[in-house]
């Protein structure tokens, strides 16, 4: 206990003891039921099908349950489903709920509650939107059992209904799921362990969870998204702090118990405090990217991709994110996750080794690259987007380019980038940006790294090679084909510069060491964790 | 008195009609898309069109500021484009702290300045004077989020006598309430409490020359009364005007002490809106401020008419 709260406690037990009152250990007991949790970002708004981000994905898998779960090795699992059975020729999905099954307001979960979830959620879903091209019919056969029939097989159909990449899947009480899916839900009741004090919600500020008495947890051990989801504090605050400093000092006094996303640079402090435990956020961490415009010079140009591919080095773009500790990067010569099952570095020989500036200038030349500006959208208020800026615009001047730095903001980074006009009116050359490694594990959720030119996210890259493999990756049937087929999308995608990876890097989260139970994942994870 | 006070308030229409056509202006052309902010990093194109179609913002830019126009003249703010509440919702939500922070500032500020300006004028030119100027150009000089970090490293850190951040509300109790805008109050309150103790010693010095003074000490009337009574009545209407142009330089520096302590006030709610591009919660807030600020105008002219009454409108 330190200073000030011993001295509150005191005085609050002292005036409890002149009223006559005797609950004062009700009052130690009550807060150590309380976390409090420093997320990395405001929740702004709350429905996860309409807004992707990830901060409201996090507090969404609070308060509403999925089908089905991913664990820590990215597979998925049963969560709400009993079972599946798919047909023989796999067009046929029937999956049965689990018996028991609560929403917040009482009601019991009925397939028609699945049925307008799932159609809500596979109109803003990449992978919702393949199924939804092949469906023949969704429908909920009896109260407990949904039929999804296609005129395709579609062999991932577990893994899109449980993965964690946003939207996920939720499941919600059908007259909230009927709601447009480009329209925000306004109310908030879901079937997950938690619920949300909708009234105490001071977006900006606060956000309220509490336990939810009629979750029925499943017998299996916790992992990530499956499993038993036991939740063993009473409430649970999201406190909003922009500021890491003040973050800092608030963890170190003990008015938060938990923070998300420490910044490098304070984490030593926090290391040297005995209170506080600090270990890696995310196993999977993050992907950084330097997104080419494939639609406009110079980078429409294959020879000047490779040649800025050719010329970049990982490093310096990772220690200008992460400093000097060594633990959090390592050189990525991939598009894909390492350290996950079908991580591959096939094709990805030219992020290896030297870099060599000479060679790369040569080939600039030889691409007929006479001066135009290089337009680099910079967005000064995402602090591991504005060093690798940094870097870049080096870089880029190293090799003999023009640079047009345009130092703005991250909202307008993301309007201007949507723009397809040339550079000089409106358009850009570049912008850094980052892919969370949960969504960089395989091309299920990873728009990114999709080639299908002017239909493709941002930069435009058509690229049929890669796009011949995602569909094969797609339609493999077991473990080995996949594996092959990322191979061949990761030599496709260097091969036609899709983007350059500027490394893979991960990032701390802190906790109060009387908080156990924290995991590490691309998501906050409360189920069993503890507080002393 | 009436006539004027109704007067002023009718003047304020026109200037809240201008404020608003230029705000709403000003976001229309400035860059940045809410839609693109709400869809997320892997949207396509299309989604985003879809949710800038079903915010309407795709609608002409008169068709837009004619329907908010007509909103604001009933009372209706609009509604936050990310939260789905209504704009006064949460303005209303946020006006507690920032008026907190900004009242207890402003007496903070008031009863240490003026005293430090009185003195400084009173012994111009002694070491005192020095140091008192010399604290008033460092309040200047430091921006408020030293000034807090600072304080919240000494006095919430180390000694752990204060919270390091956070607000509660008055309804919890007094103390509650105050402990934790004690270090907030004092970091803002820094750069006011200059700008007031600066002009209060210039004009002091001013009074302190004018003959009915020098008539007063002749007579044998004690130096308190002098300075305070006397000197500080007629030096007064340029430290009100200070006080009242320094209500934007409140406003402005709530902002980042709000960041730093982590206070849910306006300041934040602002900032958000912005990086957001949360169109109708900033229209909403630059309107409340231009009111606020228009109503201070109008305080300060009264209290003129309260300290000199030769002042007349």
């Amino acid at each position: 206990m330190d200073r000030r709260s011993f001295l509150k406690s005191s005085l609050s037990v002292g005036a409890l003891a002149a009223s006559g009152g005797i609950a004062a250990p009700a009052i130690a007991q009550g807060a150590a039921k309380t976390l409090k949790f420093v997320p990395q970002a405001n929740l702004a708004n709350f429905d996860p099908i309409w807004g992707t981000q990830y901060v409201v994905r996090n507090a969404s898998v609070l308060v509403w349950d999925t089908l089905y779960g991913v664990d820590s090795n990215l597979e998925p699992q049963r969560q709400m489903v009993e079972g599946e059975e798919v047909s023989s020729d796999g067009l046929t999905w029937t999956f049965k709920l689990r018996s028991g099954l609560k929403f917040h307001d009482g009601e019991p979960v009925l397939a028609k509650d699945v049925v307008a979830s799932l159609a809500r959620w596979a109109v803003r879903d990449p992978m919702g939107q393949m199924i939804k091209a092949i469906e023949k019919e969704l429908v909920a056969v009896d109260d407990k059992t949904v039929k999804w029939v296609l005129s395709k097989p579609f062999p991932k159909m577990k893994f899109a209904l449980g993965k964690n990449n946003t939207p996920i899947a939720f499941i919600m009480p059908e007259r909230i799921a009927k709601t447009d899916p480009f329209k925000q839900i306004s109310e908030y009741v879901g079937s997950g362990p938690m619920t949300f004090a909708q009234k105490e919600w001071v977006p900006g500020a606060k956000a309220v969870f509490e336990k939810f008495g009629g979750y029925m947890p499943r017998s299996e051990p916790a992992s990530w998204l499956a499993g038993g989801k036991v939740i063993a504090i009473d409430r649970l605050e999201w406190v909003i702090m922009p500021d890491p400093a003040t973050a800092s000092a608030a963890l170190q006094s003990g008015e938060i118990d938990w923070w998300e996303t420490p910044i490098p640079d304070l984490i030593p402090v926090l290391k040297r405090n005995r209170n506080i435990k600090v270990d890696i956020a995310d196993p999977l961490g993050n992907v950084g990217s330097f997104r080419l415009n494939h639609m406009h010079p110079p980078f429409d140009n294959l020879k000047v991709r490779k040649a800025v591919q050719m010329a970049l080095n990982q490093e310096d773009f990772m220690r200008a994110v992460v400093g000097s500790d060594d633990s959090l990067w390592q050189p990525l010569p991939s598009f894909f996750t390492p350290g996950t099952p079908y991580y591959t570095e096939v094709g990805g020989d030219a992020l290896k080794g030297a870099r060599n500036l000479d060679a790369a200038k040569k080939l600039l030349s030889e691409a007929g690259y006479s001066g135009q500006p290089v337009t680099c959208l910079v967005a000064q208020d995402q602090a591991p987007l504005k060093a690798m800026g940094e870097v870049t615009a080096d870089l880029l001047k190293k090799l003999g380019m023009t640079v047009d730095y345009v130092a703005t903001d991250w909202g307008t980074v993301g309007q201007r980038r949507a723009s397809k006009s040339p550079p000089g009116q409106g358009g850009w050359g570049m912008f850094h940006t980052w892919h969370a490694g949960a969504d960089c594990a395989t091309p299920a959720a990873y728009n990114a790294l999709r080639g299908t030119g002017d239909k493709a996210w941002f930069g435009w890259p058509n690229s049929p090679d890669t796009e011949k493999e995602i569909t094969a990756w797609f339609e493999a049937k077991n473990a080995e084909e996949e594996k092959a087929a990322m191979g061949r999308i990761n030599k496709a995608a260097m091969d036609d510069v899709i983007y350059i990876p500027t490394g893979f890097y991960k990032g701390f989260q802190a906790w109060r060491s009387n908080i156990s139970g924290v995991v590490g994942g691309p998501i906050p994870f409360f189920w069993n964790v503890k507080k002393a | 008195m009436l006539g004027f006070i109704a007067r002023r308030i009718m003047s304020t229409i026109p200037v809240m009609g201008f404020v608003a056509l230029f705000v709403f202006s000003l976001l229309y052309i400035a860059p940045g898309d809410p839609a693109v902010v709400i869809a997320g990093d892997q949207a396509t194109p299309e989604d985003v069109e879809r949710i800038r179609t079903a915010l309407g913002l795709d609608r002409p830019f008169l068709e837009r500021f004619v329907e908010w126009s007509w909103r604001i003249l009933h009372g209706d703010l609009g509604t936050s484009m990310f939260t789905g509440m209504p704009v006064t919702q949460l303005i209303g939500q946020r006006l507690e702290p920032t008026l907190s922070l900004m009242v207890l500032t402003l007496v903070l500020s008031i009863f240490v300045a003026v005293p430090m300006g009185v003195v400084a004028a009173w012994k111009a030119g002694s070491w005192i004077d020095r140091a008192l100027m010399g604290f008033a150009v460092f309040g200047f000089s430091v921006p408020v989020f030293v000034v807090g970090y600072v304080l919240a490293y000494v006095f919430a850190l180390e000694l752990d006598w204060l919270p390091v951040q956070g607000y509660t509300s008055l309804s919890t109790g007094l103390w509650p309430w105050f402990e934790n805008l004690i270090l907030p109050s004092i970091a803002l309150g820094c750069v006011y409490i200059a700008l007031i103790a600066r002009i209060t010693r210039a004009s002091m010095l001013e009074v302190l020359q004018q003959d009915y003074i020098r008539t007063a000490r002749a007579k044998g009337l004690g130096q308190r009364p002098i300075l305070f009574v006397h000197a500080l009545k007629n030096a007064a209407v340029p430290i009100v005007t200070v006080i009242g142009i320094g209500m934007a330089l409140l406003i402005g520096g709530a902002v980042v002490t709000e960041s730093v302590f982590a206070i849910p006030g306006l300041g934040r709610l602002t900032i958000d809106a912005i990086l957001r591009r949360d169109y109708p919660v900033i229209q909403g807030i630059v309107l409340l401020f231009s009111f606020i600020y228009v109503l201070v105008n109008l305080v300060v002219d009264l209290i003129y008419m309260l300290l000199d009454p030769r002042i007349r409108y």
